[in-house]
């Protein structure tokens, strides 16, 4: 289910996929939007081009950004009249992150997303394993708030290096 | 009544209930009782403010008169609401913010479950999308009753209060009318009587852990559904709709 859900390159989009890969997530700059996951297909047309693309969450104010940044982007590089559509089904989720996206996150100071972890706990927060603080790597860390500077992420402290941190939290 | 109708009607509820809903919460942005709490009512209330969009967009779609998805939000006049009286409610205390809520996304969370699994393939979409935000926000309000039930003798008091308070609005959530049964006939929707149980037995054990006794409210609040409001919708709308309706085409 999980690898039949990992959009499949098309004939010819390659090219468009390389353009893809170049665009950064506006809020998290060090991932791509391909990476992040909300690029689900790229369809070529003979006068123009249409990538499909998920919201992370409902309500995530980037998601203009990411349209306007694939069609400017896109159109700079010479592709025909690109269309950005949205679809809902699948649900995004952060299993789709790569592992290497899971790195960068951690480099830049955000703590990956664990994987498969969505369902445990329903009413009561029962938290990840344990999030490892993305600066020393300690695993004595403790959630101080589930919501935090946007809507993916949860806010974390490390009891160590006592650095608070954002934890990119599973969806 | 037509189907087509009575989806429209029904994706028009579950808009409105989201929307006034983040609305309320949205009002706690820099009013927040502490600095996590404010980011947690705004980041809740933009998740709500979401899944509006897509069913309001969805139902605009299904209309076909070419309203969009702002008109439905800033056009209609209050009567033409159909939201739960549940969601109208004042903010209050802390402690009344979160029972509300607690209430809202636990009957949400099954009822998302639930209509994830409706032949219409949209409706199906939405729900399983806003099934995975609304499990956070139900954690996080069940969390805080639990919280304040077993925390120090104000705030237990405080919160039973609350409870009690709100759960005269609870049975609205479940109520049906023809739109209701024309969808359930057609398999599109699931009853709301065969998540009652599971909605129950999600609160009481969070009263339960939360020390709390069973919310004893004599009285069942309703006629949302029908457009008829607790006078907070007409001054929530005055807010909501008085930009767009003082510069038409203000673009944002
Ligand atoms: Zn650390």
């Amino acid at each position: 289910m999980e690898a039949a859900q990992v959009p499949v390159i098309r004939e010819n989009t390659e090219a468009i996929w390389e353009v893809l890969e170049t665009i950064p997530d506006p809020e998290i700059p060090v991932i791509s939007v391909v990476e992040l996951g909300v690029v689900r297909d790229v369809l070529l047309e003979e006068n123009k081009t249409q990538v499909i693309i998920t919201p992370t969450y409902s309500g995530c104010p980037a998601m203009k950004q990411f349209e306007d940044d694939i069609v400017s982007t896109l159109e700079s590089k010479g592709f025909p009249t690109v269309e950005v559509k949205m679809v809902f089904s699948p649900a995004w989720t952060t299993d789709w992150m790569t592992n290497v996206a899971r790195e960068k996150l951690r480099r830049y100071g955000i703590a990956p997303p664990q994987k498969g972890s969505q369902d445990k706990g329903v009413l009561f927060d029962s938290g990840p394993k344990a999030v490892n603080c993305p600066q020393c790597n300690s695993s004595a860390t403790e959630l101080l708030s589930q919501f935090g500077s946007t809507a993916c992420k949860a806010v974390y402290k490390c009891k160590d290096c006592q650095e608070t941190f954002d934890y990119f939290k599973c969806i | 009544m037509e189907v087509k109708d009575a989806l429209i009607q029904y994706c028009l509820r579950l808009g409105d209930d989201a929307m006034i809903m983040g609305h309320r919460l949205s009002e706690l942005c820099s009013n927040g009782p502490i600095l996590e709490e404010d980011i947690a009512m705004t980041n809740i209330s933009l998740d709500l403010f979401g899944q509006t969009r897509i069913i309001y967009t969805y139902a605009a779609e299904l209309e076909g008169k070419g309203r969009s998805e702002d008109d439905l939000a800033y056009l209609r006049p209050e009567h033409e609401f159909q939201c739960a009286l549940l969601t109208e409610q004042p903010n209050g205390h802390f402690g009344n913010t979160m029972a509300r809520q607690m209430i809202f996304s636990v009957f949400y969370y099954h009822l998302f479950k639930e209509l994830s699994k409706s032949p219409d393939e949209s409706l199906a979409a939405f729900a399983a999308k806003s099934l995975k935000e609304t499990t956070y926000h139900m954690r996080h309000a069940c969390e805080w009753v639990v919280r304040l039930g077993d925390g120090t003798e104000e705030s237990k008091w405080k919160i039973q209060d609350a409870l009690n308070d709100i759960w005269s609005y609870h049975h609205e959530l479940f109520e049906k009318d023809e739109v209701d049964e024309k969808l359930i006939d057609m398999g599109i929707i699931t009853d709301t009587a065969t998540i009652a149980d599971d909605f129950y037995a999600s609160v009481n054990e969070v009263i339960e852990r939360a020390t709390l006794g069973t919310p004893a409210g004599g009285w069942k609040a309703t006629g949302g559904r029908s457009g008829r409001h607790s006078e907070y919708l007409g001054h929530i709308l005055s807010v909501f709709q008085s930009l767009p309706r003082a510069y038409p085409d203000a673009k944002w």
